[in-house]
């Protein structure tokens, strides 16, 4: 058993990443994704970094291949949205190295904003995808989508959801093979794609559809398992599995290990030999499309829904009409949203921006939190970067309430995409405030370095990128610094930047409390005594703050003694303890 | 033999993550087939958050739990097992600690806590082991250890034998925590 072990999704695919000889990795972080560059970049035979965004770690991993290495990229599936336009591109040049893209979706949203289904960009870009179920198959299929990519000179998809890539599940190792680079030579009908060329590349591609789609009819990738045969079931990833606890050998499957191309003559071959047809996959029905596009009847979203994830408990209900005896508890159970953590540095400029009034456009990170009670102080989240281009919009066409409206973006989202944003306004002159929440780094995806933390995923010390040059270098004349833990500063700088008439930044700074390097040293107590029950410490919503007996109260286990909450009381109730 | 279901169910931040690897290490180490499922992300910020813990002599299937499906559900927090009670299955075994953590709209004031969670759950009956964990794992040194100290009242109850469990306590911990947690998983052994 020592070769087996019990292995993410996340880490087998890092490990095929391994035992497939590749050299290079590029990625953004995302959840669920993120784990993969993070066990890619444990193996000292691996090159892997994180990029400024998707599209930047796309282009890098495209180079490596072009340059004859075997080369990966991860992201989550709206990072291939910031990735596409090289996705498509590189369909047509196809590889030299094999080039192995890897997205993880997220159904249910756990940590999205949408719930796209990645496989469309499959069927758009004509590009392979490949589906596993569980880490086995993280682990095979990744090593296989380097096999393919070679023998049909294509980029290949390997798409993970987020209960494949967070489930761990038994996993056999083995060696690395060692490949030496592959030859580079020039070949500008292939790598140049400029109309010329391109006009000559698509019927390849097509051609190359064709052939992988044949491919499929005999790969061992896609399978069928055979039980009754009244019911026949076609599914990929983790709605196999669940379909698998289901109906067990009750039913026969094709199970789809190659979920773009998929072969027709195979599904119509599976499909004449069952009596009833179940597709069963989560999100969009593309399966199912492909099927009746095909004139193979069959069940799909007419029983199972496009929104949220599967379950064996859902799938029971919903196709079986059966459910399980429960335990129950009658009263009212409070939610328990994420919150900002205690100490975390976003929660002050939260407080002043919700007591200032302002319209805030947000972004995606930690500060996302600031949306929710009691702060409350956030009017939009939509994509990476959004935060800071929405404000140039919004202004534009409401000059009158600029000094009212400001952008919030984390340092990492900054680099990400936010700094495009600040061009534009800085080149177009809009009277735009944005705040840069800069905390030392990429907090909501678990701690990852960025470009302005001064360490690179390796953990090699680099020279920090300093966010108050790039906005001066796209022509920011007004950039200042101020500590979102000192209220009256952050409320004093807040209101004197949406007074001038000018684009202005402000860079809030300091560090994420969960970082280990941030020690205050203390806690904090409240003298009951002094406390006058005001209440205006509660108005930060920190965690470690509630009211008990009339009085409030901090919970010890909880406070790591930020001081945010002392210089909220009014009555020096609220005490340091030294520790 | 089916499958074992423990499900462990807490708030972000608590440890229910090393909890989930000391199961999984036991069923593996058992040669049983196991899948663990976690979320990671968003919900760990102090959001209510679940692990799966799936074991079998046989292939294991789907690597989450659903309602009704749980043998044990282990609750690292007062509120989070009246909400989780549901995946219990009928004739299961709660272990919860009586720890309470208030969610942020408790603290705002725009819902209340509710009283009596673990009575009630013993009057619908419902098999719960109650302690406080918090306590316990103050006691052996560390309020972090409140995982192990669970951990220690599932031994009791679970088919693996006190020496296993130990054993991937000691195999799954850091060397410099280890004392701590070994009073810890004591401590809530004879909780």
């Amino acid at each position: 058993m020592s070769d087996k072990i019990l292995l993410l999704g996340n880490g087998a695919v890092a490990r095929g990443l391994y035992e497939a000889g590749c050299k290079f990795v590029s990625s953004y972080p995302g959840t669920p994704s993120t784990e993969i560059t993070e066990f890619a970049a444990q193996y000292d035979e691996i090159y892997a970094e994180w990029a400024p965004n998707e599209k930047v770690a796309f282009e890098a991993a495209v180079g490596a291949s072009i340059a004859g290495a075997r080369s990966f990229t991860a992201m989550k599936h709206v990072g291939l949205n910031v990735a596409a336009d090289p996705l498509f591109t590189a369909s047509y040049t196809g590889v030299n190295g094999g080039f192995v893209i890897g997205v993880a979706d997220d159904p249910a949203m756990h940590s999205s904003q949408n719930e796209q289904d990645s496989r469309h960009y499959a069927i758009a870009a004509k590009l392979p995808m490949l589906e596993p179920s569980d880490s086995t198959e993280c682990l095979e299929f990744t090593k296989a989508a380097f096999e393919l990519s070679e023998k049909f000179d294509t980029p290949v998809i390997l798409r993970l959801c987020t209960r494949v890539a967070h489930s761990q599940s038994i996993t056999a190792l083995s060696d690395r093979i060692e490949l030496p680079l592959k030859e580079y030579v020039k070949n500008p009908q292939k790598y140049i794609m400029n109309p010329g060329n391109a006009v000559r590349r698509h019927p390849v591609v097509e051609q190359r559809t064709f052939d992988i789609a044949e491919f499929a009819k005999t790969s061992s990738l896609n399978r069928v398992e055979w039980g009754d045969k009244a019911i026949g079931i076609i599914a990929s990833g983790a709605s196999y599995l669940y379909a698998k606890e289901v109906f067990g050998d009750k039913a026969s499957y094709l199970k789809l290990g190659i979920v773009n191309p998929i072969n027709a003559d195979m599904v119509k071959d599976f499909a004449s030999k069952v009596e009833e047809l179940y597709v069963i996959e989560e999100l969009d029905p593309v399966i199912e499309s492909f099927c009746k596009a095909n004139g193979i009847a069959c069940h799909g979203k007419d029983m199972l829904p496009i929104c949220g994830e599967f379950s064996q408990e859902l799938l029971k209900k919903m196709l079986l009409g059966e459910e399980n005896a429960v335990n129950s508890y009658e009263g009212n159970v409070p939610v328990r949203p994420p919150v900002m953590c205690p100490g975390c540095p976003h929660r002050g400029l939260f407080y002043v921006l919700k007591k200032l009034k302002l319209t805030v456009l947000g972004d995606i990170g930690c500060y996302t939190l600031g949306g929710a009670a009691p702060l409350t102080a956030l009017d939009t989240t939509i994509c990476m970067g959004a935060s800071v281009s929405g404000l140039h919009g919004f202004n534009k066409v409401r000059p009158d309430s600029s000094d009212k409206t400001v952008a919030v973006i984390g340092d990492s989202t900054f680099m990400h995409s936010g700094m495009t944003g600040l061009t534009d306004i800085a080149y177009n002159r809009s009277v735009s405030t944005v705040l840069v929440l800069d905390n030392h780094i990429t907090g909501m995806t678990g701690h990852q370095q960025n470009p302005c933390t001064g360490l690179t995923l390796k953990n090699v010390p680099v020279e920090p990128i300093k966010i108050e040059d790039v906005c001066a270098a796209v022509g920011i004349k007004r950039v200042r610094v101020i500590d979102p833990n000192d209220i009256k500063e952050t409320e004093a700088a807040i209101k004197e930047e949406l007074k001038v008439e000018e684009p202005s930044v402000i860079i809030a700074r300091r560090p994420c409390a969960l970082l280990k390097k941030v020690n205050y040293g203390c806690k904090y107590t409240v003298d009951s005594d002094s406390c006058k029950s005001c209440r205006l410490c509660m108005g930060i919503g920190c965690p470690a703050i509630s009211f008990k007996d009339g009085k409030a109260s901090i919970d010890q286990t909880l406070c790591v003694g930020c001081g945010l909450c002392e210089t909220m009381c009014n009555f020096g109730a609220i005490r340091k303890v030294q520790l | 033999m089916s499958t074992t279901n423990i499900m462990i169910a807490g708030v972000g931040g608590q440890g229910s993550l090393l909890a989930s690897r000391v199961l999984g290490a036991l069923a593996i180490n058992k040669g049983f087939d196991v899948k663990v499922s976690e979320v990671h992300g968003m919900s760990q910020r102090g959001g209510s958050v679940v692990t799966y813990v799936r074991y079998s002599e046989e292939k294991v299937a789907s690597p989450v739990i659903c309602r009704g499906e749980a043998d044990f559900l282990l609750c690292f927090e007062q509120l989070e097992a009246a909400r989780w009670i549901e995946y219990l299955k009928p004739d299961g075994v709660l272990v919860v600690n009586t720890q309470k953590m208030l969610p942020m709209p408790v603290i705002t004031g725009a819902a209340e806590y509710p009283e009596g969670i673990i009575d009630d759950l013993k009057a619908k009956g419902v098999k719960v082991i109650a302690l406080d964990a918090l306590k316990l794992a103050a006691e052996a040194g560390s309020e972090k250890a409140v995982n192990i100290v669970l951990i220690g009242a599932f031994a009791r109850f679970c088919e693996f034998s006190k020496e296993e469990v130990e054993a991937c306590i000691r195999s799954c911990v850091p060397a410099k925590f280890l004392d701590i947690n070994l009073k810890a998983f004591e401590l809530g052994y004879n909780a």
